[in-house]
């Protein structure tokens, strides 16, 4: 186990060279990576120009929220989000030269894969969030503190393992993959604004069938001290690790079914 | 180019995305998602108040549902056929034809926008409508007007595609100017929200870019958003910009051919 985990950390520590390894250019892409997040915190700011609360929440409590989303979002954006690019491994046969290899064919995928300019996406998230969490009131204990540690990271996998469910689709929609992205792009467009923003079997299916209101907007109002205007029970509200362990084992289920029904391309 | 080669090569186009049904079946699909998710947030913006921005409850609807349709036709982003073929050298075989690789890639795209028109425009439009009911033009010939000004905004967006897919006679991979202009696209096009939700002096600088023209415009005739005199007008500055964008794109692309170094081997 130690040896395996030693090969993982040579592979990542390669990666991280060989990202870094043009310092200037680099450090443009890291740059452009804090921008483009700027994007999600303009077009809230945009909608506050225009109305003064938005399902229930007022500025600072919608920043508070769309950051640990945000953040939530960039960590397995940073980490497993480019397993999206599954079904061009398989058209082009490279998942065939991973599955060869003595290590797992997904730990490969992920490690291989890290884009670190993504890091500049987690950055910006921080930003607001110590914006948004001074702005907000947010009346500090143990617990909050804890909350404000636990929610981007319990998101950050369940959102990667929306991400591996989603590649483990292409197993059967070769040409589909865009499917996937309703579920992992929209997910974080969902749960970047308040859940009572949505109504009807939409929401019904986002919110609970799929849970994402337990991944961002239920943390968000235990930390802000505040009741569901939705009615759900507060116990809820601390639900999101739960969330986040029921969506790796869905992930792991497709991906294992997924990876035993392939047949190679051929290539 | 003569027409009858242009004709083909829109055939062509038309039928090779006809050939990726389920990936057209996977984009309606994708396309009405994000048509729920963007419809709830400005509903949410609009709340109980009569208009916001001048626009009614069901033009911000319809601006939601016919965007996630016009978005499939305009195609904003993922477009880097002329940056892989510069990437690969292939493009030598572009250069080689007796036709200018403007005009070729300029019919295929729009063989692939009448093909999306036909099924990406449809899809979003009929769920909205079920949905949530749609606006329905009140002047008649708002139809014709809002087609002719799709029609320049797929032209538009091409040309912008294909600028952006030149930086690569330079830099050899566009692929982060291509990043760059998805980003700004999504904000600076209306995509996100409408470009009128901005503060005057931005919608101002955005007016004076292509990127409203290539989605915000034929949205907002199609909802009659302006009156019937400003509908002729935009359609007037679409072709303005198109016919401007189609000419830089040719001067860049002249001044990048001398610059060009053939990958490949």
């Amino acid at each position: 186990m130690a040896g395996r985990f030693g090969i993982y950390a040579a592979l990542v520590r390669a990666q991280i060279r060989a990202q870094t390894q043009y310092r200037l250019s680099f450090a443009f892409d890291l740059l452009f990576n804090v921008v483009i997040t700027f994007v999600d915190t303009i077009t809230i700011l945009v909608i506050f120009r225009i109305t003064p609360v938005l399902g229930g929440f007022d500025l600072p409590d919608a920043l508070l929220l769309s950051a640990l989303a945000g953040i939530a979002f960039a960590l397995a954006d940073l980490t497993v989000g480019n397993i999206e690019r599954l079904p061009k491994y398989v058209r082009e046969g490279l998942l065939d030269t991973v599955l060869v290899r003595p290590l797992g064919a997904l730990s490969q995928l992920i490690v291989g894969d890290l884009s670190i300019r993504r890091l500049g996406r987690i950055v910006q998230g921080l930003g607001v969030l110590i914006v948004a969490v001074v702005l907000a009131d947010v009346r500090f204990t143990p617990a909050v503190a804890a909350m404000l540690v636990i929610v981007p990271l319990a998101g950050a996998v369940t959102f990667a393992a929306i991400f591996v469910t989603g590649a483990s689709l292409s197993f059967w929609l070769v040409e589909a993959g865009e499917v996937a992205n309703a579920f992992t792009y929209g997910g974080r467009d969902f749960t970047l604004y308040p859940t009572t923003v949505y109504t009807g079997w939409f929401r019904r299916a986002f919110a609970y069938g799929l849970g994402f209101a337990a991944v961002i907007y239920f943390p968000t109002l235990a930390i802000l001290g505040r009741s569901d205007p939705l009615g759900t029970p507060t116990w809820l509200h601390w639900a999101a690790p739960g969330v986040a362990v029921v969506w790796c084992g869905v992930a792991w289920l497709a991906w294992r079914t997924g990876i035993r029904r392939y047949r190679s391309t051929g290539s | 180019m003569p027409p009858r080669t242009f004709v083909a090569l829109v055939g062509a186009g038309f039928r090779r995305w006809a050939t990726y049904r389920q990936a057209t079946i996977a984009g309606g699909f994708t396309n009405c998602v994000f048509g729920f998710l963007r419809c709830y947030v400005l509903l949410a913006v609009v709340g109980s108040s009569a208009h916001v921005v001048g626009y009614d409850r069901d033009q911000i609807v319809t601006y939601v549902w016919l965007g996630q349709g016009v978005l499939g036709v305009v195609t904003l982003w993922g477009w880097s056929d002329l940056n892989d073929r510069v990437k690969s050298g292939d493009i030598t075989i572009d250069l080689l034809r007796p036709v200018n690789p403007i005009a070729t890639y300029f019919a295929t795209d729009l063989g692939r926008a009448c093909h999306a028109a036909l099924t990406r425009l449809i899809a979003p439009l009929v769920v909205g409508a079920i949905a949530f009911g749609l606006y329905v033009p009140r002047r008649p010939q708002t139809f014709a007007l809002a087609v002719m000004s799709l029609a320049l905004a797929v032209g538009v967006s091409f040309a912008v595609r294909y600028l952006v897919n030149l930086t690569a006679f330079w830099v050899l991979d566009a692929r982060g100017f291509l990043i760059a202009w998805a980003i700004l696209g999504n904000v600076a096009t209306g995509l996100v929200v409408p470009v009128r939700f901005f503060p005057d002096i931005v919608q101002w600088v955005l007016w004076c870019t292509p990127f409203p023209y290539m989605f915000q415009a034929p949205i907002d005739i199609a909802i009659e958003r302006v009156g019937p005199l400003e509908q002729w007008g935009l359609i007037g500055v679409q072709a303005v910009v198109l016919v401007a964008l189609l000419w830089t794109c040719d001067r860049v692309q002249r001044r990048g051919v001398r610059t060009l170094v053939i990958q490949g081997g």
